[in-house]
């Protein structure tokens, strides 16, 4: 193995992102929030329990679906809140006639549930936390002088850098996994990995409702396409990340440039139905686990794959100008 | 004998100013190079020129025979620095620190590593953080990972800052010992010129982003000891006589008594011999004591000097 080698560079980022403790406080977190959600969670069913007794889905699905209605009926819903209602509600009916639990009391439901809200914005929080000074740490230390005077050419750092972010998103998505399988598998039941869920359901070309794709998937199958689902916009928000980092010299600055990203991409979809081209910015997108549930695009004409591609052109162009910036600028 | 580092007619433009203006020097091996200059004359930039964080605007550096451009690996794999400060991870130990930079070089094993904290007489402290050390202590770890991959070249950005007399006096023989024992080359800048006046070989002198004056310590001192006063009864009558003297290069009127000379100092008694045959009455010729201190703020033009 050529020495210096990408590993031993690799080792090194690793190195000093173990020693700031990062991760812990990353998983620390983790454990809190995972606690709480299970603990809620938990909350519920007792309420149902006492309320009617037994815990039968199909009752609760029933009066989600009459829930939903009633809002339906009132007059002051917008038009664009509407139709993700009705997609909720005929899928949900959908459910119901086949006979399958989308909400399987366990383990994997939480799960399923944990990643679909987290991958907007807490997960990616969490890789910013941990990614965030990798370069601009540097600067503020100083110690990017010894770093860049080294025998080793600066596209090759920063390809160590940028290999130690996906690494660190592997790491972040699995612990994540494994959290949210051991604690709410305490109260919630370890079960569930092969019960049924849909997928599949979607807009059709003219925006409505339609169920010509929809299949079933065992759970674990599902889950293994969230959990990638969520490792892709990681990976992207972390190498976004990653640029700003070598671009803005100051840390704090960065934080606060990548919450702004990641803040106002649920604001603008809750603006921006109006304002069709937002759909081409890369925080709109993060909301991939929509196409897997089924719901109701945030901006007509967004796809899976559409989505896909925005994502990767966005993170390519952030790591293309990481790369040039990084290798080309002057270092004060 | 080939320079080791080569500086070759450097400019650095920053926006509209021109921070290094068209330097040029070189630096042999076995040779301890001093780069003094006040603040802000440009030595720091011209450092960074060296070691590849800047891009030259103009002219090139090379170490030995690589230019850092073109083939910087090679030429850094010559090379060890501090600039400025000795900038290391403070949350990790020393140790680490010089694990983390062994990785980045070829083949340094673990008992190089080793060696390099004998060096610089780190041992009993090498597993504590760095933010737990000294300033010396920090130096000195510095020092360490500069020498690991066994430069032909070190440069050291104003190595005394913060130390103490001790400190520096411990540094000055460092720095011989090491140029001895491995025949590298030593750039050492400084603003101070008592330090690089023990230490250098040949210095360079630095003002305002041009060079003003390169050479040996000794020619320095001798270009210094090149004035000589002389005691008349009327130095404004005597000015014209003294001028008329061949090996004078310059003379002025200091006061009523004295005038000041510039020349070749073997010269002094014929000149004594010359003015006494054309009627000027020397009472006294006095060889000037000057300090490299006085050189140092002409030749900078008196700009900021500590
Ligand atoms: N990034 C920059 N942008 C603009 N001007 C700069 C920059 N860096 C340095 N300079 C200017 O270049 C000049 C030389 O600075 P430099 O740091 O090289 O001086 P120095 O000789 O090392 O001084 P000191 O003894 O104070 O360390 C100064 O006038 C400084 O203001
Ligand atoms: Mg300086």
């Amino acid at each position: 193995m050529s020495n210096p080698s990408l590993i031993g560079l690799i080792r090194n980022e690793v190195l000093k992102i173990h020693r700031k403790r990062r991760l812990l406080v990353v998983s620390t977190i983790l454990v809190v929030l995972v606690s709480m959600f299970t603990y809620a969670n938990y909350r519920q069913i007792e309420k149902q329990r006492e309320e009617q007794g037994t815990i039968d889905w199909r009752v609760d699905l029933q009066q989600e679906i009459i829930d939903t209605q009633n809002r339906l009926a009132s007059a002051n819903v917008q038009d664009e809140f509407r139709q993700i209602l009705e997609f909720r509600v005929q899928q949900n009916q959908y459910y119901l006639d086949n006979d399958i639990n989308p909400s399987y009391p366990g383990a994997p439901t939480f799960m399923r549930i944990f990643f679909s809200q987290g991958t907007t914005l807490v997960l990616p929080l969490f890789i910013i936390v941990l990614m965030a000074d990798i370069v601009s740490g540097e600067h503020n230390d100083g110690t990017i002088k010894t770093l860049l005077s080294r025998p080793v050419r600066r596209f090759k750092i920063l390809l160590a850098k940028w290999m130690t972010t996906l690494l660190y998103t592997s790491l972040l998505i699995f612990i994540t996994a494994f959290v949210s399988y051991a604690i709410s598998g305490i109260v919630l039941g370890w079960d569930g990995w092969t019960a049924p869920i849909l997928t599949g359901f979607q807009a059709s070309p003219t925006g409505t409702f339609s169920t010509d794709f929809v299949h079933t998937l065992p759970m674990w199958q599902y889950l293994l396409m969230s959990v990638g689902l969520a490792w892709f916009v990681v990976a992207a928000v972390g190498t976004i990340a990653l640029m700003v980092s070598v671009v803005v010299k100051n840390t704090a600055t960065g934080i606060g440039i990548m919450m702004a990203v990641l803040i106002s991409g649920p604001l603008l979809t809750s603006l921006g139905s109006n304002w069709d081209s937002s759909k081409y910015l890369v925080n709109v997108n993060f909301g991939l686990h929509t196409y897997l549930e089924g719901q109701a695009p945030p901006i007509d004409g967004m796809t899976l794959p559409f989505s896909l591609v925005i994502i990767t052109a966005w993170a390519l162009a952030a790591l293309g100008f990481a790369f040039y910036h990084f290798t080309q600028k002057d270092v004060y | 004998m080939q320079p080791t580092l080569k500086i070759n007619q450097l400019s650095k433009v920053i926006g509209k100013k021109t921070i290094i203006d068209n330097i040029s020097f070189d630096v042999f091996p076995g040779e301890v190079f001093g780069f003094l200059g006040p603040n802000g004359a440009g030595k720091t930039t011209t450092i960074r020129m060296i070691v590849g964080l800047i891009k030259p605007t103009k002219g090139t550096v090379s170490i030995c025979g690589h230019n850092v451009e073109r083939e910087f690996v090679q030429a850094m794999t010559q090379i060890g620095a501090i600039v400025e400060n000795p900038e290391l991870y403070k949350f990790l130990s020393g140790r680490e620190n010089l694990e983390v930079f062994a990785r980045m070089l070829p083949d340094v094993t673990e008992a190089r590593i080793q060696e390099v904290i004998d060096l610089v007489d780190l041992t009993a402290r090498i597993d504590d953080k760095v933010k737990t050390y000294s300033l010396g202590m920090r130096q000195r770890l510095g020092i360490a990972q500069a020498l690991l991959n066994n430069p032909r070249v070190l440069i050291l950005d104003e190595p005394t800052n913060g130390l103490d007399p001790m400190g520096i006096r411990d540094l000055r023989l460092f720095i011989r010992r090491l140029v001895e024992e491995t025949g590298l080359s030593v750039l050492v800048s400084s603003h101070i010129l008592a330090e690089i006046e023990l230490l250098a070989d040949r210095v360079a002198i630095m003002s305002r982003g041009k060079i003003v004056k390169v050479g040996t310590v000794q020619d320095l001192i001798n270009e210094l000891a090149s004035t000589v006063d002389i005691h008349v009864p009327d130095s404004f009558e005597a000015l014209p006589v003294v001028r008329g003297f061949e090996s004078v290069t310059q003379a002025d009127v200091v006061d009523e008594r004295t005038i000041r000379v510039s020349m070749n100092l073997e010269d002094t008694a014929r000149l004594n011999r010359y003015l006494l045959e054309r009627d000027v009455a020397v009472s006294g010729l006095e060889r000037r004591v000057q300090t490299l201190e006085e050189l140092f703020i002409t030749l900078t033009g008196g700009d900021h000097i500590v």
